[in-house]
């Protein structure tokens, strides 16, 4: 997570990946990059795909072609041992942060840890210590997420996510069902931790302050075009995009005709 | 798991009285890290300066293994110098104590008089819920005796298929395989009389007042009572049912009832289905094994069965239906919103209606006795 960043490879590489479900194409030929430490959006109106993108980014649906890159490794034609590997190097912020509700906020963060760190019980409680710290969580370890506000149940997922230090962290919707203070606050503690560890992060959001406070860049999925309409640092798009289709979404002002 | 080609590595050197500590190499939490003990070895410094030598990519193991150091250090009372760590090291290692000082207790019964007082209170509190439940299905069942349109017919009957005719298959096989059981059972002790033709009577007797419906009650209390629960819980966690009480539509008419009589009407139907079954499964005994035709068993049972017999097996079984709608249903209702709670409401949804079947059932051997049906 610090130290040198790999020579130049992009963390993440999307090439030509067409998403379907059933007999639908939802999205096709979606292409981007995304540099090591970047803090990346995939916005887009309700319905666009870009919850579908993000699964076919994780590994919970396959893409129909194409393919997904970590650090240059292939994700999508990986054999079962590689992918188990190539998982460890990222974490999910799910939408409803998907705490496991029978375990405690501690047993959460300590489950990944459990799994694949060579690590006594002890240390792990350290690391789940630093971990809950780190999201502002500090000393909730005995809580179960249904005590926890909306707010704090995004915090421990966070802190789930972050558990196995990945390098590359996934949100979906990180500020949906948050309050504009909770949200600024998980904004701050997003960039707080990409400046301490250098994580490279992807964001699935339409909520426009956080892009424009967040995001080194964007891509605009459309739902009728069926893929990314835009690509670009989100002022630079919202000011001089040719297409009113982006600068409509990004400063939510109807184009005059 | 593939191997660093740099592992993490400390290597302690006595710098005087001090123990320098040169941390290099490749810290990830899922490799092998060096411990503590072994890197300061039986060495008793005044104190412990931690440096990075070639340290390439770190993460919390080493911001961990610092912390190590440090509290060791501050329990043997002596200096640990960590200026030349980098500075996201340090601070995420001060992050670390402070997280491990800090508790925020969470707001739980602590002693066990106080465990053992909620569960008393549970108790009771439980008890006037299941009351007053069957109160609001008392009066709703009454509200739609005075307006039937606006009973939801349509779901009532999507649930008597699905708790009444889906069920079909494996009430057939539990009854079937009770009437066998019980037919060899009797053949036991009838056989040293001599008498095995009232294995009819036995079989057709138990199935009747007792079995069928028993049986049934307790197939469909593990098939329907645990899926009206788990629905009714889903909807309760999903928030539906707000939505319905806020709209003015009680769950209890809305989502309750349909169940209630649909399960009501189906019951009976599948007890005497079964009582059918489990004589079948006696005559298949009788005449395979005690080589009493099927023409005698069946004169046999017709003679000692009568209509009261009948009738007591329809009662058992309309109130079992009863019984295991209001325990699926009230068990949904009161689900606690979360995974576990759903799967908590099914399972105490089974217990309490198994539990309501045996009971009723003692009751209405009682209550038979006494008036001599």
């Amino acid at each position: 997570m610090n130290g040198s960043p790999a020579n130049g490879t992009p963390a993440i590489a999307v090439e030509g990946l067409e998403c379907r479900y059933g007999g639908t194409t939802v999205l096709r030929d979606i292409n981007f990059t995304v540099p090591v430490g970047e803090l990346f959006f995939v916005i887009g109106g309700s319905g666009c795909g870009k919850t579908t993108l993000l699964r076919h980014l994780v590994g919970l649906a396959a893409p129909a072609r194409g393919a997904v890159r970590y650090f240059g490794e292939d994700f999508t034609a990986a054999s079962r041992a590689e992918r188990r590997r190539l998982l460890k190097t990222f974490g999910v912020l799910y939408q409803s942060a998907a705490l496991w509700s029978s375990m405690t906020v501690a047993e959460n963060v300590a489950l990944p840890l459990e799994q694949y760190a060579p690590l006594n019980r002890r240390e792990r409680q350290e690391i789940v210590a630093l971990k809950l710290a780190q999201v502002g969580l500090a000393g909730f370890e005995d809580y179960f997420p249904a005590e926890l506000s909306g707010g704090m149940r995004k915090r421990a997922g966070l802190a789930r996510a972050l558990a196995l230090d990945p390098r590359i962290v996934f949100f979906d919707e990180p500020s949906a069902g948050l309050d504009p203070v909770t949200s600024r606050q998980l904004d701050e503690l997003i960039l707080q931790i990409r400046a301490t560890l250098g994580t490279t992060m992807v964001i699935v959001s339409h909520e426009l302050a956080s892009i424009y406070a967040l995001a080194d860049r964007v891509i605009l999925l459309d739902r009728e075009a069926r893929g990314v309409i835009a690509e670009g640092r989100p002022r630079e798009l919202a000011a001089g995009s040719p297409d009113p289709r982006v600068r409509e979404f990004l400063t939510r002002e109807p184009e005059k005709a | 798991m593939r191997a660093v080609p740099n592992p993490a590595h400390a290597e302690a050197v006595l710098e005087g009285d001090r123990l320098a500590v040169t941390l290099g190499g490749a810290w990830h939490l899922t490799q092998p890290q060096p411990a503590w003990a072994r890197v300061r070895g039986e060495a008793r410094p005044r104190g412990v300066v931690l440096r990075p030598g070639r340290l390439d990519r770190w993460d919390s193991s080493l911001v961990r293994f610092v912390h190590e150091v440090e509290r060791w250090c501050r329990e043997a009372g002596i200096p640990c110098e960590t200026d030349a760590l980098p500075e996201p090291v340090r601070r995420l290692a001060a992050q670390l104590a402070a997280g491990r000082q800090a508790h925020v207790p969470a707001a739980r019964p602590g002693s066990i008089l106080t465990t053992v007082g909620l569960a008393a209170t549970g108790i009771w509190r439980q008890t006037r819920e299941f009351a007053s439940f069957v109160g609001e299905c008392t009066l709703s069942a009454a509200g739609v005796l005075l307006r039937p349109r606006r009973f939801r017919w349509g779901d009532c009957l999507a649930e008597m298929q699905q708790c009444g005719a889906m069920a079909v298959p494996i009430v057939s096989l539990t009854s079937f395989l009770v009437g066998l059981t019980l037919a060899y059972t009797g053949a036991i002790i009838l056989r040293q009389f001599g008498g095995d033709i009232w294995v009819a009577d036995i079989v057709g007797l138990s199935m009747f007042r007792e079995m069928g419906a028993v049986m049934t009650g307790i197939v469909v209390a593990g098939r329907t009572g645990a899926a009206f629960a788990a629905q009714l819980g889903n909807m309760k966690t999903g928030e539906e049912i707000d939505a319905l009480e806020t709209l003015g539509i009680p769950a209890v008419d809305f989502l309750v009832l349909p169940r209630l009589l649909a399960l009501t009407l189906m019951m009976p139907l599948l007890a005497m289905y079964a009582n059918g079954l489990g004589i079948l499964g006696g005559m298949v005994v009788a005449s395979r094994v005690l080589d009493i035709p099927a023409s005698a068993y069946w004169v046999e049972m017709q003679s000692i069965i009568d209509l009261s017999d009948i009738s007591t097996g329809v009662i058992k079984s309309v109130t079992f239906g009863v019984l295991v709608a209001v325990a699926g249903c009230l068990r949904g209702l009161q689900c606690e919103r979360s995974a576990a709670g759903v799967g908590r409401a099914a399972t105490s949804a089974v217990v309490t209606g198994i539990l309501l079947i045996i009971v009723a059932d003692a009751v209405f051997a009682v209550l038979f006795h006494v008036l001599g049906l």
